[in-house]
């Protein structure tokens, strides 16, 4: 049986689209099968950070609609084979998927793949439940910052009370906490969030924190997931949040500030 | 002057922007799980009156009697009334 795992936050621009490209190739590279499913209809954006924007031809709605089968819309990734990717559409519109629709691909898909990971639109509407619904686990991806914590919060609530676990009174869905965009130096500084408030308010257990990096944005600009950049601390801390999904244990690390010397302290920098 | 700011931080560490975030996100977050899962005010009272209103016509314990509001896909509430009914009654 598959693993539908669902990235998603509330909030947007927290990291729900380079951290499910990070760890769907992640899991990949590990030799799973992994099918990864933009939810974000109308505002397509994980086909760039994958890096195959220019081999979309069908998408979501296509195969929802029977202009294309799911084959023929599944983009294989270059780097690995093991991974697909499913693009949303651009231009139709967000009620184009319904619980019935979707959940007949992601069973198809099922027959296929180990993970499927759908990376969800931001907001709380339509689009986002229908990327929790058929959820067995999510990564709630939040930034140390008030408005994603709370908006973190209120994501959780949806888990617990609107998804198919929650309607047909199984087992609910396994919540995982990935911080991102955490900077360790800011958190000494008293001006972030620690990984330790974060938990205390939304008390579920911790997947990962991924450092603030500028790799983000390199990794971005290429179309290359993070994780492939190896040397970074971002990708690395990608690298143990897969580790950690396939029942590792890893220690966390990138938690504190890198220690300066006397110098650059006393003359600043 | 990075040496002075050094020394001067030490000293404020005790408010931090930090603290008062977690602070605030606490409140609020304790304030909207709350709401998440609170019934309205009125439940009890009107769960009170119904039973009133059925007991003049018939015979209804208070375990055979259950109320429950549920909201559905967030647009709809739904009002469940549960009444288990005696088998005398019934035929009546």
């Amino acid at each position: 049986m598959a693993r539908i795992i669902v990235v998603t936050s509330g909030k947007g621009g927290v990291g729900k689209t380079t951290s499910s490209a990070a760890i769907g190739l992640g899991l990949a590279l590990k030799g799973h099968k992994v099918v990864l499913i933009d939810f974000d209809i109308g505002l397509r954006n994980l086909d760039l950070i994958m890096g195959c924007e220019r081999r979309v031809v069908y998408d979501f709605v296509n195969v929802i609609n029977g202009e294309a089968t799911l084959n023929q819309a599944l983009i294989k990734d270059k780097r690995v084979s093991s991974l697909s990717i499913l693009p949303a559409s651009q231009t139709r519109d967000k009620d184009a998927l319904n619980k019935e629709n979707v959940g007949k691909v992601l069973e198809e898909l099922g027959k296929t793949y180990d993970y499927i990971i759908c990376d969800s639109p931001a907001g709380i509407e339509a689009g986002a439940m229908m990327a929790l619904y058929y959820a067995d686990e999510a990564i709630v991806t939040t930034n140390p910052e008030v408005s994603s914590v709370r908006d973190s919060d209120r994501i959780l609530g949806m888990l617990a009370s609107r998804s198919r676990r929650a309607e047909l009174g199984l087992e609910p869905i396994k919540e995982h906490l990935l911080l991102t965009r955490y900077s360790p130096k800011r958190v000494e500084e008293g001006e972030m969030l620690s990984v330790e408030d974060v938990e205390d308010i939304l008390s579920i257990p911790l997947l990962g924190v991924i450092p603030e990096s500028q790799a983000v944005l390199k990794a971005s600009n290429a179309g290359e997931p993070v994780i492939l950049d190896t040397e970074s601390d971002a990708g690395k801390a990608y690298q143990d949040v897969v580790d950690r999904l396939l029942g590792e244990t890893v220690e966390f690390r990138f938690l504190t500030a890198e220690k300066k010397g006397i110098f650059s302290r006393m003359f600043g920098g | 002057m990075a040496l002075l700011d050094y020394f001067l931080r030490k000293k404020e560490k005790q408010v931090t922007t930090a603290s008062k975030a977690k602070e605030r996100l606490q409140i609020i977050v304790a304030h909207e799980r709350n709401n998440r899962n609170k019934q309205p005010d009125y439940l009890p009272q009107l769960t009170e009156d119904i039973l009133v209103v059925l007991r003049k016509y018939i015979h209804v314990s208070d375990e055979s009697f259950s109320i429950n509001l549920d909201n559905k896909d967030g647009d709809l509430n739904v009002l469940e009334l549960n009444i288990e009914l005696h088998d005398e009654q019934k035929t009546n």
